[in-house]
């Protein structure tokens, strides 16, 4: 599996990386200028004039844009830019008014949700999905895909799917260790923290073995001990292979394992490239901070020192 | 006051046909409802579905028993199809106010006289049980013990219907510990999820509407063997008894649908007992014997009412799932 784009591909530790090494950059992803729509080397997810509008308001309206595979890319915009919605509309949970799309050279447009995941393009929820009354274990084996058992008939026979059952099982707790779920296993999903929802909805993702995994808002109330080691198991996804989109508002994360940055603002994809270059294209500013922020600014001394944080923490330096 | 004939009385309810029928079909909604999530209000319609389907095809068309009994299942798998096509991929509470009209709608259609010939309207149907009563091995007599002597109909009779709850029950409890179940508690939980991770929630949700209203149908072919079809027996109380009776035994289980049909027609049959002979003691002394008769349904009601407050998971439920309730 060939799966880095880049020139200087990662070669995939086998490993997971300890949490102090620095991640290693997938780059040389784009053909040409870093700008909105920009072709890719390698696309995994292609997507083209994707519009969706609720009533009046339109909150997805994406003319070309391409997600490059075996790299981590971050989809990142103000509250409201309509990244949930495009997650939603490109897993088949919703429909575009029109527009197509493709996922490993397939067109997507028109598919079940259900299928889109069996093709091996994974979703997370932002609003976790845990299955609360099933055991954290329970959780874990929905996700393993072509499973005998689940038809209706050789679900009677158990000897038709125990071998298989065991297999799953195994692969599920290895997983549950490597999120530090695994003591939590027999209790049941509800019982589990917000921050540990969010990591068993990750590894119930993984139980698939995914192509592309997208995740939305993975790091939101995990407790930052935790977002370290989740930061590596982001990373950990591209050295296996897969391709990793996610939509995230904490701007260290993206920087620090983001390999490209595809920026969204009222529907639209506004921006695009290194994550380091991103945030200092003026359409970025402009996307987080209203079109008209020079003329705000000395108008309000809240949303002033407000702003300023703000430019701040998108202009700051690597630490 | 004779206790001694109302005790007897209340235990003949233990294995009556009857309380088998209704373990059936609280089974069935358990499938539905305690583990699936469907809100099926039209569990009485697949219960009609079973006896007419079986009485018509042995009085109308002369067929055997195998062959009535798979016209009435046939007929309840059509009636799934139906309720889910159109309301399975919608939210939850439709399938609710379908169901509930759908079964009504079944149970004019067997009333009205258009049909009188067939299903003979507001009268029903009766003389379909000679051959059930044919395949008969026992020979004549009484069998049991006590409250529990019957001919040897009777014995037949409750050795067939007992069994099939039994076999249910086992299959039941088979499939819900199986990935299959899996599948399906999922959906109960949250249907997006489980469609996130590659199922056909659809296919499934269909599965599990048609696995219960077969339950429902089979318990309605039990429930017609020692009475008449009547369409008045298949208002939409009867759903509503058998959601009691699900509850009280708890949802999602598979004993707790037979053990709470078997308290629940004791219990009726007791207070029914014991307030029909108070009224003739004098004992209350407002009331008339046919008041009499609906006070019993009150007191039922308020015996399930303790239970639900006292035990709200039902006589078999998991504790701990009641502290995640949402
Ligand atoms: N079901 C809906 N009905 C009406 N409007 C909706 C619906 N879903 C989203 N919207 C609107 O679409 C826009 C985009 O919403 P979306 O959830 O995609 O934003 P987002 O980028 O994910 O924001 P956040 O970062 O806060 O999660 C918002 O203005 C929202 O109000
Ligand atoms: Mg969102």
């Amino acid at each position: 599996m060939s799966a880095n784009a880049g020139p200087q591909g990662s070669p995939a530790p086998l490993e997971p990386p300890v949490p102090t090494q620095k991640p290693i950059k997938t780059t040389g992803l784009h053909i040409g200028e870093a700008e909105p729509g920009c072709a890719k080397v390698d696309p995994i997810l292609v997507v083209d004039n994707v519009r969706r509008t609720f009533g009046g308001l339109t909150a997805v309206d994406v003319a070309h844009v391409e997600v490059p595979r075996g790299a981590i890319t971050a989809l990142i915009g103000p509250n409201g830019a309509g990244k949930t919605t495009l997650f939603n509309l490109l897993t088949g949970f919703d429909k575009p008014d029109d527009g197509k799309w493709t996922f490993d050279g397939r067109s997507l447009a028109g598919v079940p949700a259900y299928r889109v995941a069996r093709m091996g393009q994974i979703r997370t929820f932002q609003l976790t999905k845990a299955l609360g009354l099933l055991t954290v274990m329970d959780n874990m084996l929905l996700g393993a895909k072509g499973q005998t058992g689940e038809n209706m008939f050789r679900a009677l026979m158990p000897f038709l799917w125990r071998n298989q059952e065991e297999e799953n099982r195994a692969k599920a707790l290895d997983l549950l260790t490597r999120f530090k779920l695994d003591t939590k296993k027999d209790d049941y999903a509800a019982s589990l923290s917000g921050g540990q929802r969010k990591l068993l909805e990750m590894a119930r993702a993984l139980m698939s073995d995914p192509t592309l995994v997208m995740l939305d808002e993975p790091m939101a109330g995990v407790n930052p001990a935790l977002t370290q080691s989740l930061l590596d198991h982001i990373l950990n996804l591209k050295s296996q292979g897969m391709t990793v989109l996610f939509v995230e508002h904490d701007m260290h994360m993206v920087r620090h394992i983001a390999d490209w940055v595809i920026v969204m603002a009222e529907g639209k994809v506004v921006a695009e490239g290194d994550p380091h270059e991103v945030m200092k294209n003026p359409a970025v500013i402009d996307a987080y901070l209203g079109q008209h922020h020079d003329e705000d600014i000395g108008e309000d001394l809240g949303a002033e020192t407000e702003n300023v944080s703000a430019i701040k923490e998108l202009l700051d330096d690597e630490r | 006051m004779d206790w001694g004939a109302i005790f007897s009385n209340a235990a003949v309810e233990l294995i009556s046909p009857t309380t088998a029928a209704y373990a059936l079909a609280a089974l069935g909604l358990a499938v539905h409802f305690g583990y699936t999530g469907l809100l099926n209000f039209g569990q009485a319609g697949f219960m009609a579905l079973g006896a007419y389907g079986y009485a018509i095809s042995i009085l109308t068309f002369g067929f055997p028993v195998w062959g009535a009994f798979l016209v009435g299942v046939g007929a309840s798998v059509v009636f799934a199809l139906i309720l889910g096509i159109p309301t399975l991929r919608l939210r939850a509470d439709y399938l609710a106010i379908v169901t509930i009209a759908a079964a009504e709608i079944v149970r004019l259609l067997f009333t009205t006289n258009t049909f009188a010939s067939v299903t003979g309207s507001a009268n029903g149907l009766s003389g379909y049980k000679n051959e059930f009563a044919a395949l008969n091995p026992l020979a004549e007599g009484s069998y049991g013990f006590g409250p529990f002597e019957n001919n040897a109909y009777d014995t037949w009779l409750r050795i067939v219907a007992w069994s099939i709850v039994i076999l249910a029950a086992l299959l039941v409890w088979q499939v819900m510990r199986s990935p299959w179940g899996r599948v399906i508690k999922g959906i109960r939980e949250d249907e997006d999820a489980v469609r996130a991770l590659g199922k056909n929630v659809y296919a499934y949700k269909m599965q599990s509407l048609i696995f219960g209203g077969v339950l429902g149908t089979i318990a309605g072919m039990i429930f017609a063997l020692p009475r008449a079809v009547v369409p008045s027996n298949y208002q939409t109380t009867l759903t509503f008894f058998i959601y009691a009776i699900l509850l009280l035994g708890g949802a999602a289980t598979v004993l707790g649908p037979i053990i709470g049909s078997m308290i629940f027609w004791v219990l009726l049959s007791f207070f029914s007992g014991f307030v029909a002979r108070a009224v003739e003691a004098g004992w209350l002394p407002f009331m008339t014997a046919i008041q009499g008769g609906q006070l019993r349904f009150i007191l039922v009601g308020v015996a399930i009412m303790l239970i639900v407050i006292f035990r709200p998971q039902g006589i078999f439920g998991n504790k701990k799932e009641l502290a995640f309730v949402r």
